[in-house]
């Protein structure tokens, strides 16, 4: 036991960087930030421009979402940082994973919203329309509040695992948390780093996937 | 485009680096067939063991569940790879990577069989109980088909998720599809392989991302 | 006796839902349970195969307590029927697979004579020729049909109907009853909480009254019906019938 923490709990190692980890632990939390709004942002425009159905546009939007969908995030953000230099574009690691996760989020989420809106029957409007509501007025009290009610639990689940990619931020050298512990436990040669990245991680993400989990009752369909 | 081309696109690579991409593949291709019928397997367990009568039981299986779905996979595949060893206990790469995959997906299949068993009106499991089936019989011949059967579609959704995560087995040096096109790149300073690789993922999963895209609609469309 | 009820309570927490329970079924009686909506009627036939567990009270079927400990509780089960207000038949299964199952894994028999027994039971209730039908492609009536041939099949020695006809559309109520009438013509025990006063007043041995969670009366069904001692009964029959 002693020999085991020795290893994974060392006192001295783990003091010695966990500056380092901290300063990953912001880095994570602006990624994360960062990926979560443009990719919801992104997602929710797109769902709005297919609801004008724009064959050639549409095409397009469901090409995207697709192929976002089929590839590993890992090989997009491989391709946008060791890939695209080859012709001459160059972006940091951290917009190459923030292009790339926000993409992957925004093509879930325009699937997301896009389904939340067809999802509602056309009956729900009738019935709002022929009770004197205006266009605006049924939107706002019948319509959305059933879309929003279908969207946010799998939006919530969505973002939650995107989020969680930032980690692969650490192959392309991005300061994160991983990126801090692995060179950490390099320089060391100890896996202490190593634990108090993942202690990072369950402080960051725990807290999140218990909202996760409320959300989940909270919009819960009474079946 | 003649530059996009070639620095794409080369053939001449392509040709050159076929045989390291095909290995590659062949690995992924056998990463995910020991890694999502074990997912699937585990995920069952755990969704079983979570309805117990005996709460500590419980308890430990939802702290399993929420501890391992708050762990980026990469951070967790990188402390059983990089801090295993220290305990004397040096696994081989793929036996690594299949235990990371197996506490990950593990948690992520128990919590959409859990969801299906929990979608099963009490009335099966009365109906069954009555006729004399006892309580391993009623899960196993009467409520579990019912339950996959509702979840089929997010089933296929998490594996899609599962075979896109084997990717990140590159980082500890597996020799699967990502890994083995980023070694031919940097021995041909061509990005060709990483954009076959991409192309490899896309045309093996958009299949599986239409028939989900289907499911999704329908799904939607049916509350 | 078949079944012998006796000072059965059963609480939900502090919500006392039986309050005392005696009950004795001989063989080949039809004894027909009413009372308003939650008086306990559900209760106390949930609590007869341990669907629900019995506060306090014994509860012997043919003779063996079901509350004994080391009893094989799904032995009992098996001996009594129940069927339910709304089906409950398993929709991945087709009718012949929802009457052979607890044949095969219950009783262990082989896929062929369960077939054959669960065939006979289907054309027993007059469904003959749904037997690959899925639970989705049959009526309510039919679903309910069965359900009666699931239970029936395993040759139970009593049957439990809980509301059996209430979920189904009027037209549907008329199979059903002549499903239960024809089972009661060839000597099976039957316990039923129903509201079908017509067919009580031809098919019942005798009619329990319960009411907040007591037998607030029991007798023939024309005393009951036509003479209860309890102003309160002559109130809830005329209500079923306004
Ligand atoms: N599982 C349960 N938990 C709590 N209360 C229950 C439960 N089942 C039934 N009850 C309550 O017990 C009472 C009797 O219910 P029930 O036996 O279904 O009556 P009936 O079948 O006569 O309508 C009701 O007040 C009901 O709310
Ligand atoms: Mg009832």
């Amino acid at each position: 036991m002693g020999k085991f923490a020795q290893t994974f709990l060392n006192w001295e190692v783990m003091a010695q960087y966990a500056p380092k980890i901290l300063e990953g632990f912001w880095v994570t939390v602006q990624l994360a930030l960062a990926v979560v709004i443009a990719g919801i942002a992104t997602g929710l425009v797109l769902a709005l421009a297919r609801s004008f159905r724009v064959k050639a546009l549409n095409l397009l939007i469901v090409a995207f979402v697709d192929v976002l969908r089929a590839v590993p995030p890992l090989v997009l953000i491989i391709i946008l940082y060791f890939a695209l230099p080859t012709v001459g574009v160059r972006m940091s690691g951290f917009v190459s994973t923030w292009l790339a996760l926000s993409a992957i989020l925004a093509s879930f989420a325009e699937e997301i919203f896009w389904a939340g809106m067809l999802a509602v029957p056309h009956g729900q409007w009738e019935a709002a329309r022929s009770t004197g509501l205006s266009f605006l007025q049924a939107m706002r009290f019948v319509v959305l509040p059933q879309a929003v009610r279908i969207t946010i639990p799998p939006l919530t689940n969505r973002t939650i695992a995107i989020t969680k990619g930032t980690a692969l931020g650490a192959v392309v050298a991005v300061g994160e948390i991983l990126y801090q512990a692995q060179s950490a436990y390099s320089f060391s040669y100890n896996p202490s780093p190593l634990t108090l990245g993942a202690v990072a991680y369950l402080i960051l993400f725990i807290p999140v996937v218990w909202f996760g989990r409320w959300v989940e009752t909270r919009f819960a369909w009474k079946r | 485009m003649e530059t996009l081309i070639t620095a794409f696109f080369n053939l001449g690579i392509l040709r050159e680096t076929a045989p390291y991409l095909w290995a590659g593949f062949k690995m992924s291709a056998l990463l995910t067939l020991v890694v999502v019928p074990l997912g699937i397997a585990g995920g069952l367990a755990v969704a079983l063991i979570a309805r117990t009568a005996f709460r500590p039981l419980r308890w430990l299986v939802v702290f399993y569940v929420d501890f391992f779905r708050a762990f980026p996979p990469l951070v967790l595949l990188m402390f059983i790879a990089f801090g295993l060893p220290f305990t004397g206990l040096d696994l081989p790469a793929f036996v690594s990577v299949a235990l990371a995959f197996f506490l990950n997906t593990s948690s992520y299949y128990g919590e959409i069989f859990r969801a299906g068993i929990e979608s099963i009106p009490r009335g099966q499991f009365e109906a069954a109980r009555s006729t004399g089936l006892g309580a391993a019989q009623t899960m196993a011949y009467v409520i579990v088909p019912q339950a996959t059967r509702n979840v089929i579609p997010d089933l296929i959704s998490n594996t899609l998720e599962v075979v896109k995560l084997t990717s990140i087995a590159s980082v500890v040096a597996l020799p699967e599809l990502l890994y083995a096109a980023r070694q031919a790149q940097s021995i041909t300073y061509n990005a060709t392989p990483i954009i076959a690789a991409g192309i490899i993922y896309l045309v093996c999963l958009w299949p599986l991302v239409r028939l989900l895209s289907r499911f999704e609609h329908r799904q939607i469309a049916l509350h | 006796m078949i079944l012998d009820v006796a000072g059965l309570h059963k609480s939900f927490g502090d919500l006392e839902v039986l309050k005392g329970i005696d009950l004795k079924v001989a063989e080949r009686e039809l004894v027909f349970v009413i009372g308003p909506s939650g008086s306990g009627k559900s209760t106390l036939l949930r609590c007869c195969n341990r669907l629900e567990e019995p506060t306090s009270g014994s509860i012997r079927v043919e003779g063996v307590d079901i509350m004994a400990p080391g009893v094989d509780i799904n032995a009992v089960r098996r001996r009594i029927g129940m069927v339910f207000q709304s089906f409950n038949l398993y929709p991945h299964l087709n009718a012949l697979g929802n009457v052979t199952l607890a044949l095969r894994k219950v009783l262990k028999k082989a896929k062929a004579e369960a077939d054959d027994i669960g065939m006979r039971a289907l054309v027993r209730v007059g469904l003959g020729d749904k037997a690959k039908a899925y639970p989705n492609e049959l009526s309510g009536g039919q679903q309910q049909r069965v359900a009666i041939a699931r239970a029936l099949a395993l040759e139970p020695s009593i049957m439990l109907f809980d509301e059996p006809t209430s979920a189904l559309d009027p037209e549907l109520v008329g199979g059903v009853l002549a499903v239960m009438r024809q089972m009661r013509e060839s000597g099976m025990t039957m316990v039923v909480v129903s509201h079908e006063m017509r067919f009580a007043r031809g098919a019942a041995d005798r009619v329990v009254f319960m009411d907040q969670g007591r037998v607030l009366e029991e007798g023939p069904p024309e005393k009951i019906f036509n003479e209860p001692e309890h102003a309160r009964i002559k109130e809830f029959i005329a209500s079923l019938n306004g």
